[in-house]
C-alpha cells in the first residue's frame, strides 16, 4: 500500500531545530531475548555464574542502603530475590538445561523462571499477580547482566527516535548513536526527552499523544522543533523547502559562535555569568565551542543510568575529575544525586506521591553509605580548588547542617588516609521549594551560594504537575507569585553577600532573560546550546532598563500582564541581527 | 520417610517472609523435603518454587521429608507451620 504523504502531526515544540531523518521506533520490548545455539557451553555456564555474582553484588549494595526504609514487607522480597540469586533447584535446571539443549543462558533463564511466573499469574489471589512482579524484577536483573548490555549498539546512527516516554537512561543509550530529533507521545517542555533534546541542540517534540501508532518504523520524517510540528513521508518538494531553513538556520548559528570569546554584559555595563548545564559527558565539548563560563550544575544522577546499580566512590572520582580538569579554570557545580526512591530500590516502591516523597537530600540523609561515596569522590576530585557542591531538594536548615557534619566527616577521614582535597570547598543549597524560598535569608547565612531551580520551584509554588498534560497550561512562569519568590530570594542573597544563581529551564527562555537580568541575578546555569542566543539577547539589554522592567513587573497582579509586558519588552528592545534566526524562532 | 499434614493459621498466609524462612531451614539439612498442594509438589529448598505457592489461611498442606536427618528437619518445619510462622 502506498504510504500518504505530508501527513502531519502537532505537539507541543520543546527543543528547537529542524531535521529530516528516518524514524527509529523505541519500545521497551527492545531488550529481547535471543535465543540461538551456542557451541562453548562451559563459557555459558561460566557468564551465567558471572551474572548472578554480578546481581548479587548489586542486590547487596541495595539491600545494605536503606534497608529500615524499606519496610518488612519489601525487605523480605529483597532478601527473596537474594536467595533465588542461589536458589539451588532452579540453577542446577538451568545449567542441566544449557548443557543438553545448548542454547544461549538468556534465553534458557528466561524460559524457566517464566514458568514459575505463570503459575503464579494462575493464580487467583491478587498478591500472587504482584509477586510475579518482583520475580519479573530479578529475572531482567539476571539477563541484563547477562547480556552485558550488548545490544546498545543495536540501534542505527542518524535516526529520529519516536517512543511513548524517554527515561534518563535511554537517553544516555542514545548519547552513544548520533540521535536527529526527539519525538514522543508523552511529556512537557520540562520533561527529560526535551532537557536532553535542548542540551545536545537537537530537536524534540513531546506530548503527542499517538505519534508511536501513527510514525512506522523507517518513515521519512520531518520534525520542526520550533513550531511542532511533524510532517510524516514529506514529498521531495517539501524536503526541499525544509533542507533550505537548516541551510539557513546553520548560517546564524555559526554567526552566534562567533560570540564564543566575548562576555555577557549589557549595554551598560552589568556582567552576567553564563555557565552550562551539564547532563551528558558528550556535552563537555559543546561548552566550549558555546562559550560558557564553566558549568552551573552537573546533574550527577547520570551516573546511576550508565551503572544500573550504585556508582562506586571510585567510579564517581574519576568522573568529577574528569569534568573538573576538562572545565579548568574556570568552576563545576557538582549537584548531590537528585533521586527518588524508585531509582535506588528496584523493588516495588511506589510513593503515592514520588514529588512529595523521598527524593534528593532526604534520600542522602537517610542513606548516609551512598551520600558518603558522593561527598568523598566530590572532595578527592576538588584538588584543583574549581569544585562546589550543592544540595537539591532542602526544605529546612537542619538538612543543610546535617550534610555540613557529612562533609566535615568526610575531610577528617581523608586527612587520616593523607588524601588531599580543598578544605575550603564551597557548598550551596539549592532553593526549589518553598520552604526553602520563605527561609532564604536563614540559608543564605549558611552556605557560600544558593542556586535557584526553576522548575520544581515553580512546580512546587503552583502545585502544578509539569508533566501532566492536563494542567500543564498552569504551569507558569510568569505567575506573579513566582516573580515575587525570585525577587525575594535573590534580594536575601545579596543581603548576606553570597552568589545567587538559576538554573531552571526559565534560564534559556529569551523572553524571560530581562526579567532576569532585571531582577539582579548575576549568574545563569543553562542549557549548553542556549547560551549564545542568550548572550546575544544580554548585549542588547540595557540592565536600567532591565531593572525598571522587573519593578514594574513585581506590582502586577496576573501572569497574563507580566506574560505580555514581557513579550512586549522582548519584541521592542530585542534585535537580534540574525533576521533569520528571528524568523524561524518566532 | 515422613509425610506430615499442616494447616496455614495466621492470617497473612505462606507470603514472601515465611517462605524464605522455610527455605532457610529445610536448607540446614540433608534430607529431601517437598511441599505438596493442589496438585503441585515443590521443592522445599527451592524459594522461587515456595513462592509459587498461594496459600491462605486456612489452606492445607503435606509436607514429606525423606533422608538421614528426616525427624529432626520434619520437627522444625511443622512447628513453625503450627506456630503460624511466629505470627500469631
Amino acid at each position: 500500500m502506498k504510504k500518504d504523504l505530508n501527513k502531519v502531526l502537532h505537539g507541543i515544540a520543546s527543543a528547537p531545530g529542524i531535521a529530516i531523518a528516518q524514524a527509529y521506533l523505541y519500545s521497551k520490548d527492545f531488550e529481547e531475548i535471543r535465543d540461538g545455539i551456542i557451541t562453548d557451553t562451559d563459557e555459558a555456564v561460566l557468564n551465567l555464574q558471572e551474572a548472578l555474582a554480578k546481581s548479587k553484588k548489586e542486590l547487596l549494595k541495595i539491600f545494605g542502603l536503606a534497608i529500615d526504609k524499606l519496610g518488612e514487607k519489601r525487605a523480605a522480597i529483597f532478601e527473596a530475590q537474594l536467595m533465588i540469586l542461589d536458589d539451588p533447584i532452579l540453577f542446577s535446571n538451568i545449567i542441566k538445561r544449557i548443557q543438553n539443549e545448548k542454547r544461549m543462558p538468556e534465553f534458557i533463564v528466561n524460559d524457566e523462571i517464566s514458568k514459575y511466573q505463570e503459575l503464579m499469574n494462575q493464580s487467583h489471589e491478587a498478591y500472587m499477580k504482584e509477586r510475579s512482579h518482583d520475580i519479573e524484577d530479578i529475572k531482567n536483573r539476571i539477563i541484563r547482566n547477562l547480556k552485558k548490555k550488548k545490544w546498545k549498539s543495536k540501534i542505527e546512527n542518524d535516526v529520529i527516535v519516536v517512543a511513548h516516554s524517554i527515561t534518563p537512561s535511554d537517553t544516555v543509550l542514545f548519547s552513544r548513536v548520533n540521535v536527529k530529533a526527539y519525538v514522543t507521545d508523552m511529556g512537557g517542555l520540562t520533561s527529560h526527552a526535551s532537557i536532553v533534546a535542548r542540551s545536545l541542540n537537537i530537536p524534540a517534540i513531546v506530548g503527542l499523544h499517538d505519534a508511536t501508532n501513527l510514525i512506522e518504523n523507517e518513515d521519512i520524517l520531518i520534525v520542526d522543533g520550533f513550531h511542532g510540528d511533524i510532517i510524516i513521508n514529506p514529498s521531495e518538494e517539501v524536503i526541499r523547502k525544509f533542507q533550505d531553513k537548516i541551510e539557513k538556520l546553520s548560517r546564524a548559528d555559526k554567526e552566534l559562535i562567533k560570540l564564543k570569546d566575548k562576555p555577557a554584559v549589557t549595554l551598560d555595563g552589568k556582567e552576567m555569568k553564563l555557565m552550562a548545564n551539564l547532563d551528558l559527558n558528550e556535552e563537555v565539548e559543546l561548552i566550549f565551542q558555546n562559550g560558557a563560563k564553566g558549568v552551573g550544575l552537573v546533574r550527577t544522577e547520570q551516573l546511576f543510568d550508565n551503572a544500573e546499580s550504585f556508582p562506586e566512590e571510585e567510579e564517581q572520582y574519576k568522573y568529577y575529575k574528569e569534568i573538573a580538569e576538562k572545565i579548568y579554570p574556570e568552576t563545576v557545580i557538582i549537584r548531590a544525586f537528585d533521586i527518588g526512591g524508585d531509582k535506588v530500590l528496584p523493588v516495588d516502591l511506589k510513593e503515592p506521591n514520588p514529588f512529595l516523597g523521598w527524593r534528593g537530600i532526604r534520600l542522602l540523609i537517610d542513606s548516609p553509605n551512598l551520600f558518603r561515596t558522593q561527598v568523598r569522590a566530590v572532595l578527592r576530585a576538588s584538588v584543583n580548588k574549581n569544585i562546589k557542591f550543592m544540595i537539591p531538594m532542602v526544605t529546612e536548615l537542619g538538612e543543610i547542617r546535617k550534610f555540613k557534619a557529612m562533609l566535615e566527616e568526610c575531610k577528617k577521614e581523608l586527612k587520616k588516609e593523607n588524601i588531599s582535597f580543598d578544605k575550603n570547598i564551597e557548598y550551596g543549597a539549592m532553593v526549589e521549594i518553598p520552604s526553602a524560598a520563605v527561609m532564604a535569608r536563614e540559608f543564605a547565612n549558611e552556605v557560600n551560594f544558593l542556586s535557584i531551580g526553576t522548575n520544581d520551584l515553580i512546580q512546587y509554588l503552583l502545585a502544578v504537575d509539569r508533566g501532566n498534560e492536563i494542567v500543564s497550561s498552569l504551569y507558569q512562569e510568569f505567575h506573579p507569585a513566582v516573580v515575587r519568590t525570585l525577587s525575594y530570594i535573590i534580594t536575601e542573597g545579596k543581603k548576606a553577600k553570597i552568589l545567587v544563581s538559576l538554573c531552571g529551564e526559565m534560564s534559556s527562555d529569551p523572553v524571560a532573560l530581562p526579567l532576569l537580568v532585571g531582577l539582579g541575578l548575576d549568574c545563569l546555569s543553562l542549557s549548553v546550546s542556549a547560551i549564545p542566543t542568550a548572550k546575544k539577547i544580554i548585549n542588547n539589554l540595557s540592565y536600567k532598563e532591565c531593572k525598571k522592567l522587573a519593578d514594574e513587573c513585581l506590582t502586577y497582579p496576573t501572569e497574563e500582564e507580566i506574560n505580555k509586558r514581557l513579550h512586549e519588552f522582548f519584541s521592542k528592545k530585542i534585535i537580534l541581527k540574525s533576521e533569520d534566526l528571528l524568523g524561524e524562532m518566532k | 520417610m515422613i509425610e506430615k499434614k499442616v494447616t496455614i493459621i495466621n492470617n497473612a498466609g505462606l507470603h514472601t517472609r515465611p517462605a524464605a524462612t522455610i527455605v532457610k531451614i529445610a536448607s540446614k539439612y540433608k534430607c529431601e523435603f517437598f511441599l505438596f498442594k493442589d496438585g503441585m509438589n515443590i521443592n522445599g529448598k527451592s524459594i522461587i518454587g515456595v513462592m509459587t505457592l498461594a496459600a491462605e489461611k486456612g489452606s492445607e498442606l503435606i509436607l514429606t521429608f525423606d533422608g538421614e536427618d528426616e525427624d529432626k528437619a520434619a520437627e522444625e518445619i511443622t512447628d513453625y507451620f503450627n506456630r503460624g510462622f511466629d505470627e500469631m
